[in-house]
């Protein structure tokens, strides 16, 4: 399978105030794969997750050197529409986040804001096939009306895959969405970030090690704000080059 | 774990604080609302003389020129045994209401014919039926009421004029219908004026402002005010509305733009403190998706702070309901007989009106003031009631 370049990210700095969050990151996520990004806590990774899509724009104090293209264009360029950006990268939260609204409702929440529905007959479309996509739609079609926060956590993480799926985008950012969940929905999920890597690039955030080596093609270790080292998952978990990551995998420190 | 039991006594003994705490506040309130109950319900009943009357023929253009009154005055006369002095007949006369024609002439039509009117007696009459005076009868007087009972012309009935007319000298006449109209406005403006301004303040401040100099300067200037003695909004209003933009004093306009300056700062902390309760697990959703910041706001922050910036407005309007002392610097302060016709014209309020009765003189008055209170404890128990089901509506769970 030849693997085509998404998102490039090189030299990237991030501070938070005075502190320094990232030093110098340098990496290139492939397309249509999913690449785990796994580390102590504190490491950093969950912070390059969210440059990403720019999600630390919200954040006061929070400052972005080096360059991140996505399709080779700069996605820090004052050109790029933020708001255009995070059409086309998508996120998971760690936490499921659905809005406190119907099911329908959070699914067609993003699709009514981009537009992307002429017509009733289209966004129903589009919610069952995002919801179908989600492996929600056959538990969730006779209760469309009813509120998204009364789902079970693991329901609840799903609506948010086929919140973030409905409005189509390239990129899907999830930032340990199964941290909440218990063995038997994480299990589920799992089986969606497969099917999902056919037509989305995923990069995902991960504490648990068994689940990057289940679910990545490519992993990248961080820690103490640095990018250890990163590769293909098999290689990087069977000969690691570098002993912090040695260390860590085998569970010596974490 | 031998101090086990000295816990449990402590925790116990907290229990009976909080509910001797409880009992007391309770036998506060009930003194309270049971004082007022007391003194105030008799304002809701007036007394009636009935008298029969011969009535003459009225048409729009003679109503004016009969004497109603006089009327009244005879068929009471005729009524008590033949008065010996005219300082006896005034007497008599003072048990009838000056108002009392009025009563005369809602029955008189344009064919003359004899009926039992039932007028208004006086206040004097009154709180004598009423229990409350006795001594501010003579024995002539209360001969002639002695009399008049035997014959069933003295009764009680609801007193309607209490709602539907302003204030007067007289206290079986006065209402409370002028200041409860002046109210409803000052309140009203206010209302309209501070709440879209605080909530639009307080969303600018919590979500677009970025933290800086200026606006940890705004917030503690916005969180003094909130605490400043409300009387020196009214001093300001008074500089600023009616000495420098020479709006018209004693209106109701500049008692809801006084009020509204006052309940503004509160309105702000209140907002402010319900858009943080919204959970950043929302917004980040909303942004995940890529939604504006104003999207973010609009669809999903200010929906889930509507129940926090409700229970702001309720306060808000609460206080701005029972509030005093600003409007006795801008004129508020004042006898309105009339009801007022707009947010311009001479008007007054609930509270003022309590306190201008409280003021006065007359046994009559004394309840009328109770009356109003309780008038006026009505209104916030229903405009609390709205903002409460506005409240709920909205309140969502997540």
């Amino acid at each position: 399978m030849v693997e085509k370049e998404k998102v490039r990210a090189s030299g990237v700095n991030v501070f938070y105030g005075q502190k320094q969050a990232l030093f110098d990151v340098d990496l290139v996520i492939a397309e249509k794969h999913v690449t785990a990004l796994i580390g102590p806590s504190g490491c950093g990774k969950s912070t390059f997750l969210r440059c990403l899509n720019r999600m630390n724009d919200v954040i006061p104090d929070c400052r972005v050197e080096g360059t991140i293209t996505l399709d080779g264009k700069d996605i820090y360029a004052p050109a790029i529409d933020v708001v255009a950006l995070r059409a086309r990268v998508g996120m998971v939260f760690q936490k499921p986040n659905p809005f406190p609204k119907s099911i329908y409702d959070n699914v067609a929440y993003g699709p009514r804001l981009h537009g992307l529905a002429r017509d009733r007959a289209t966004l129903d479309k589009i919610v069952e096939d995002s919801l179908a996509r989600a492996g929600l739609w056959v538990e969730v079609k006779d209760r469309l009306r009813e509120p998204g926060t009364g789902l079970s956590g693991g329901q609840q993480q799903r609506l948010c895959i086929a919140r973030t799926i409905a409005i189509s985008p390239e990129v899907i950012l999830m930032d340990e969405p199964c941290s909440a969940l218990d063995p038997i929905a994480t299990a589920r999920i799992e089986e969606l970030i497969d099917e999902l890597r056919e037509n989305f690039t995923i990069v995902i955030v991960t504490h648990s090690m068994q689940q990057a080596a289940r679910v990545s093609q490519h992993t990248a270790f961080f820690h103490l704000g640095r990018l250890i080292e990163h590769g293909a998952t098999d290689n990087l978990f069977t000969r690691p080059r570098d002993e912090r990551t040695q260390g860590y995998i085998t569970g010596r420190f974490g | 774990m031998n101090n086990l039991a000295a816990r449990h006594r402590a925790e116990q003994r907290f229990r009976l604080y909080g509910i001797l705490a409880i009992l007391g506040a309770l036998a506060a309130l009930t003194f309270l609302i049971g004082t007022i109950v007391v003194g105030g319900i008799d304002a809701f009943r007036k007394t009636v003389v009935a008298l029969d009357i011969a009535l003459p023929a009225v048409t729009s253009q003679n109503r004016d020129s009969v004497d109603f009154e006089g009327m009244a005055k005879m068929a009471l006369r005729e009524l008590v045994p033949p008065a010996p002095s005219r300082e006896q007949q005034r007497k008599l006369n003072a048990l009838l209401s000056t108002a009392a024609g009025d009563d005369v002439a809602a029955r008189a039509t344009g064919e003359p014919h004899r009926a039992r009117v039932w007028v208004r007696a006086s206040s004097s009459l009154d709180q004598y039926i009423k229990g409350n005076e006795a001594g501010r009868l003579d024995p002539a007087q209360r001969d002639a009421v002695t009399l008049l009972q035997k014959q069933g012309r003295i009764a009680t009935r609801f007193n309607t004029e209490f709602f539907t007319e302003g204030d007067s000298r007289s206290p079986e006449q006065a209402g409370i219908l002028s200041a409860l109209v002046g109210s409803l406005y000052a309140v009203g403006i206010a209302m309209v004026l501070s709440l879209p301004l605080g909530i639009c303040a307080a969303i600018y401040l919590e979500e677009f402002a970025r933290r800086g100099r200026v606006t940890d300067f705004l917030e503690v200037n916005i969180n003094n005010l909130a605490a400043i003695p409300s009387i020196l909004y009214g001093l300001l209003g008074l500089a600023v509305f009616l000495n420098f933009f020479g709006l018209p004093r004693s209106s109701p306009l500049v008692g809801g733009l006084v009020l509204a300056l006052m309940t503004l700062p509160a309105v702000i902390v209140t907002t402010r403190a319900s858009l943080r309760t919204v959970p950043p697990s929302i917004r980040e959703a909303a942004y995940g998706i890529g939604a504006s910041r104003w999207q973010v706001v609009l669809h999903h922050v200010l929906p889930l702070s509507v129940p926090g910036i409700m229970t702001g407005a309720i306060l808000g309007m609460a206080r701005a309901l029972g509030e005093t002392a600003p409007l006795l610097l801008i004129g508020m302060v004042a006898f309105i007989a009339d009801v007022p016709r707009g947010p311009l014209s001479p008007s007054t309020a609930l509270p003022i009106q309590v306190y201008l009765w409280a003021n006065a003189a007359e046994r009559g008055f004394a309840e009328l003031s109770s009356a109003c209170i309780m008038v006026l404890l009505l209104v916030m128990l229903v405009l609390n009631a709205a903002a409460i089901l506005i409240r709920k509506r909205f309140e969502r769970q997540w």
